[in-house]
C-alpha cells in the first residue's frame, strides 16, 4: 500500500506534464473562421514608444472591426525582434496573419517563399499599381516578380538643419552642394558644438549613406550579374567622403563614431549640440523633444554636380510595407486588412500621425501633407530617391558593410589616417566575404 | 513502460514468497491497477520520477543540440528555411570555409578566436584571484561583514541588461561617469579616450565581465574557506606558520577540489558569454573585442546563413569540449599523485 501511492502519483504527475504541454501548442494559432473572425497583426514600432504605436493604431483598428466585422489582434513589435520573429514565423509556418516589414528585407523574405505574393488581380482590388508612388512600389521585392507586400508608410532621408545656429553663424540657406555642406559645417563647428552628427555605429545607417553617396559617384554596389562590388573605386571614394567629415573636416564629432542604437545623432540635433543632421522622417521625434518648425528646417541631401557622371540620387527609398504571410490561417481576413491600411481614410490618419509619407497618390489631397518639410520629402521621393538593391542576399550587404564601416568610423575617430588604400581593403574584405 | 499483470491471485497469503508484502486489503483494488512485480515497482519509481526531467532535457538541450550539428552540414539560407529537406547538402564545405584562414570568414573567426582565448583567460585569472582575496579576507567576524557581503554580490545577482546597459552609459565618451572623472576631475588624460570602440574597448570588456563573474567565484571559495577545519589553521600557527605560509599550504590545498570546478565553470561561462558583450557593444563588437559568440551570430544568423553559424559553433563546442576533457585530466592525474 505504501510503495503503491507514490508510483500512482508518479505516473499521473508525468501523465499531467504530457498532456499540458501538447494542450498548450494549440491555443496560440491565431482564430480563424470557424470562431468571430480574427486576424493577428504584427506592427512595426514607427512612434516614439510601444504603447504610442497602439494608441495610434487602435482607431483605424477599430474602424476595420466595424467595417467589416473582423477582430484585429494587434501587437506591436520592436525593430531589435522583428526580423528574429519573423524568421521564426517563416521557419515554423505558426505566425500572424499580417505583418509590417522594412522594405529594404522585402528581397530577402520573398526568397523565403514565406509571405502570399500580390498578382495583378489582387493588385487591382487595391486600386491598381498607378496608385502607388513609383519608388515605394520599387521597394516591395526583385524586379520581374510579384511584389510580396504593399507600400504603407514612405520615408526618405533628408538634411535636417538648426534654424537659430544657422542665423548664429551667419547662414542664410542651408547648403545644396557638399562644398557648401563641409564649410557650413566648419562655420559651425565651435564652442562644443559640432556642424553635423553622425550615428557612425549603426549598420543600417553606415549602409544607407553608402548606397546613397555611392550612387552620387556612379557606382553601384552589385555589377549587372548581380555580383558585390563593394570595392570600386566609386565605393571607395563615397566611404572616405563620409569618413572625413570626422577624419579631414572635422565637423563632426569624434564620439558619432560610437553611435549605435539609432537615437544618439537625433539627441544631439535635438539638444542643440550638433547644427546638421541627415536622417529619415524624423519630425515625430524632433516634435516629441520639443522642436518646433521655427526650430528647425528640412533640405534635400545635397547633390553631385551633374557633370561629375554621378547619379542625382540623395536617398534611399525607405518605408514599411505591409505582407501577409502564406501560412495565415484567415488569408481573406489578412488581404482585406491590407486594402482597408491602403486605404485614403487610413492613410492619411497613419501617416499624419507618424510623420512619415502615405504611398497612395490619392491621399496627398489633405492639408496637413501640404506642409514646406512633406512637400520636401516628396519631391525627394518623386525625384531623387532610388530604391536599395532589392537582391536575396541585401541583409549580407548591409552586415558587411556597415561592419566594415564602423570599423573605419573607430579608426577616424581614435586619428588613424584614413586613405583610399585602407578603405579600399576594408571593403575588399567585406565584399570577399559575401557567400555566393 | 511495461506492465506486466500478475497471474497470482489477490489472495495469495501464505504463499511463503517473502519478498511479497501482504497483498492490498481489498482484491477488488488489487485487479484495478495491474500488479507488478515488486523489485520492478521499487527499481521503477525514481527513474518515472525523473522521467519529466528526463523528457524536458532531451527536448530542450539535447534534440536542439543534435538538429543544429545536422544543419551545419546542409546549406541553409533564406531560400529554404521554410521547408529545411529540400536544403541541399552542403558537406563539409561549411566546415572548410570556417577553419580557411586564408579566407577572409576564416582569418575573422580565428582572429575572434584568439581575442576570446585572451578575453576568458584574464578574466578568469583575475575573477579567480578577486575572489580569493575576497573570501580569505572577509573569514574573520567584523562589523558590517554580512552587509559587505550582500553588496559584494550585487553584481552577480542583478539581471544582465540592467548591469550592463549601465556600464555602456558609464563608458560613453562624452557623457560617460568614467571620463568625467577620469578627465574633467583628476585629469590624468589630455583627450577623452573611447572606451567602447577602438584599442581600449578589450579592457572595457575585461572589466565588466569581472565585475560580474568575480562574485560567483567569492561565494564559491566562501563556501569552500568554510568547510576547512579552525584546527589546521591553529596547528600551522603553532609550528610557526605565517599568513602567507598558510594560505599556500593549508587553504589552497585544501580548496583544490572546489577550484578545480570552479575555474572549469568560470572558464566555460564566460568564454560562451554572449549577453555580456551585445548589451555593452550593441549589434556589432569592435575588432579588438571581437567575442566569438557575437562573432557567430553576426558572421551567420544575421545575414541568415544558418548553415555556416551552425559549423561555426560545432567547432566552438568541439574545442571546449576538447579543453575540458583535458582539463579534467590533468587535474585528476595530479590528485591521484598526491
Amino acid at each position: 500500500m505504501l510503495t503503491r501511492k507514490p508510483y500512482v502519483f508518479a505516473v499521473a504527475g508525468a501523465l499531467m506534464l504530457a498532456a499540458a504541454a501538447c494542450g498548450s501548442s494549440d491555443s496560440s494559432t491565431s482564430g480563424s473562421a470557424a470562431a468571430p473572425a480574427s486576424i493577428t497583426y504584427w506592427a512595426s514600432n514607427q512612434g516614439t514608444s510601444l504603447e504610442s504605436d497602439k494608441q495610434i493604431l487602435q482607431p483605424e483598428l477599430d474602424r476595420f472591426t466595424k467595417e467589416t466585422g473582423i477582430k484585429v489582434n494587434l501587437e506591436v513589435v520592436p525593430w531589435s525582434d522583428l526580423l528574429n520573429r519573423i524568421l521564426a514565423a517563416a521557419t515554423s509556418g505558426k505566425g500572424p496573419d499580417v505583418v509590417n516589414i522594412g522594405n529594404t528585407w522585402s528581397a530577402s523574405l520573398q526568397a523565403t517563399g514565406a509571405f502570399v505574393p500580390l498578382d495583378d488581380t489582387q493588385l487591382n482590388a487595391l486600386g491598381g499599381k498607378a496608385r502607388f508612388l513609383g519608388p515605394s512600389l520599387a521597394a516591395t521585392g526583385a524586379p520581374g516578380q510579384p511584389p510580396v507586400g504593399a507600400p504603407l508608410y514612405s520615408t526618405a532621408y533628408a538634411l535636417y538643419y538648426n534654424k537659430h545656429m544657422f542665423k548664429d553663424a551667419g547662414i542664410a540657406d542651408p547648403p545644396k552642394t557638399w562644398d557648401e555642406l563641409v564649410a557650413d559645417g566648419k562655420k559651425l563647428t565651435k564652442d562644443g558644438k559640432w556642424g553635423l552628427a553622425v550615428e557612425g555605429a549603426s549598420v543600417s545607417e553606415n549602409a544607407h549613406m553608402i548606397f546613397t553617396l555611392g550612387q552620387q559617384h556612379g557606382g553601384d554596389l552589385f555589377d549587372s550579374s548581380g555580383k558585390s562590388q563593394f570595392d570600386s573605386p566609386a565605393n571607395v571614394a563615397a566611404v572616405k567622403q563620409y569618413l572625413d567629415f570626422i577624419a579631414t573636416d572635422k565637423i563632426t564629432n569624434p564620439s558619432d563614431a560610437a553611435y549605435s542604437n539609432g537615437t544618439e545623432a537625433l539627441q544631439d540635433f535635438i539638444g542643440g549640440k550638433a547644427a546638421m543632421v541627415m536622417w529619415q522622417s524624423a519630425s515625430g521625434t524632433l516634435k516629441t523633444g520639443g522642436m518646433t518648425p521655427d526650430d528647425y528646417g528640412v533640405a534635400p541631401i545635397p547633390l553631385p554636380d551633374p557633370s561629375s557622371g554621378g547619379k542625382q540620387v540623395d536617398s534611399m527609398v525607405g518605408g514599411i510595407n505591409i505582407s501577409v504571410f502564406d501560412s495565415a490561417a484567415n488569408k481573406d481576413g489578412a488581404l482585406k486588412f491590407v486594402k482597408f491600411m491602403t486605404s485614403k481614410q487610413t492613410q492619411q490618419d497613419l501617416n499624419k500621425a507618424y510623420g512619415s509619407l502615405p504611398t497612395v497618390t490619392d491621399a496627398y489631397d489633405d492639408p496637413a501633407f501640404q506642409t514646406p518639410e512633406i512637400k520636401t520629402y516628396q519631391q525627394i521621393l518623386a525625384n531623387t530617391a532610388a530604391p536599395l538593391p532589392q537582391v536575396a542576399n541585401e541583409s549580407q550587404f548591409e552586415t558587411l558593410v556597415g561592419n566594415a564601416m564602423n570599423q573605419l568610423f573607430a579608426d577616424a575617430a581614435s586619428g588613424k589616417p584614413i586613405t583610399d588604400e585602407s578603405v579600399k581593403a576594408k571593403l575588399t574584405e567585406a565584399n570577399q566575404q559575401m557567400a555566393g | 513502460m511495461v506492465v506486466s499483470a500478475t497471474s497470482r491471485p489477490g489472495g495469495g497469503r501464505g504463499s511463503g514468497d517473502p519478498g511479497r508484502p501482504p497483498p492490498p486489503s481489498g482484491g477488488r483494488k488489487g485487479r484495478i491497477i495491474p500488479r507488478l512485480p515488486v523489485r520492478l515497482r521499487r527499481l521503477g519509481l525514481p527513474y518515472l520520477l525523473i522521467l519529466p526531467a528526463l523528457l524536458l532535457e532531451l527536448l530542450v538541450h539535447l534534440i536542439p543540440m543534435v538538429i543544429g550539428i545536422g544543419m551545419s552540414f546542409i546549406k541553409l539560407t533564406q531560400l529554404y528555411i521554410r521547408n529545411w529537406s529540400a536544403a541541399p547538402s552542403a558537406g563539409w564545405s561549411n566546415y572548410h570555409l570556417a577553419v580557411d584562414f586564408n579566407a577572409p570568414v576564416g582569418r575573422a573567426l580565428l582572429h575572434s578566436f584568439l581575442v576570446t582565448v585572451a578575453f576568458t583567460l584574464i578574466t578568469v585569472a583575475l575573477s579567480w584571484f578577486f575572489g580569493m582575496a575576497g573570501a580569505v579576507l572577509m573569514q574573520g567576524e567584523f562589523r558590517g561583514r554580512g552587509v559587505l557581503r550582500a553588496l559584494f554580490l550585487v553584481p552577480y545577482a542583478l539581471p544582465v541588461y540592467a548591469g550592463v546597459i549601465t556600464w555602456s552609459f558609464l563608458l560613453q565618451r562624452d557623457s560617460g561617469l568614467v571620463n568625467h572623472v577620469l578627465v574633467d576631475q583628476l585629469h590624468l588624460f589630455g583627450d577623452k579616450p573611447f572606451w567602447l570602440i577602438g584599442q581600449n574597448s578589450f579592457a572595457s570588456i575585461v572589466v565588466v565581465s569581472l565585475w560580474r563573474w568575480w562574485p560567483f567565484a567569492f561565494l564559491v571559495l566562501m563556501a569552500g574557506l568554510q568547510n576547512i577545519p579552525r584546527d589546521l589553521y591553529e596547528a600551522s600557527a603553532i609550528d610557526g606558520a605565517g599568513w602567507m605560509r598558510q594560505l599556500r599550504s593549508v587553504t589552497l590545498p585544501m580548496l583544490r577540489p572546489v577550484n578545480q570546478v570552479l575555474v572549469l565553470v568560470l572558464f566555460l561561462w564566460t568564454f560562451n558569454d554572449f549577453n555580456t558583450p551585445y548589451v555593452l557593444f550593441g549589434k556589432t563588437a569592435p575588432q579588438e573585442a571581437d567575442l566569438i559568440s557575437i562573432h557567430i551570430y553576426q558572421s551567420s544568423f544575421v545575414t541568415w546563413n544558418f548553415g555556416t553559424g551552425s559549423a561555426m559553433s560545432v567547432l566552438l563546442l568541439l574545442f571546449l569540449l576538447l579543453v575540458t576533457a583535458i582539463y579534467l585530466l590533468i587535474t585528476s592525474r595530479r590528485r591521484s599523485d598526491a
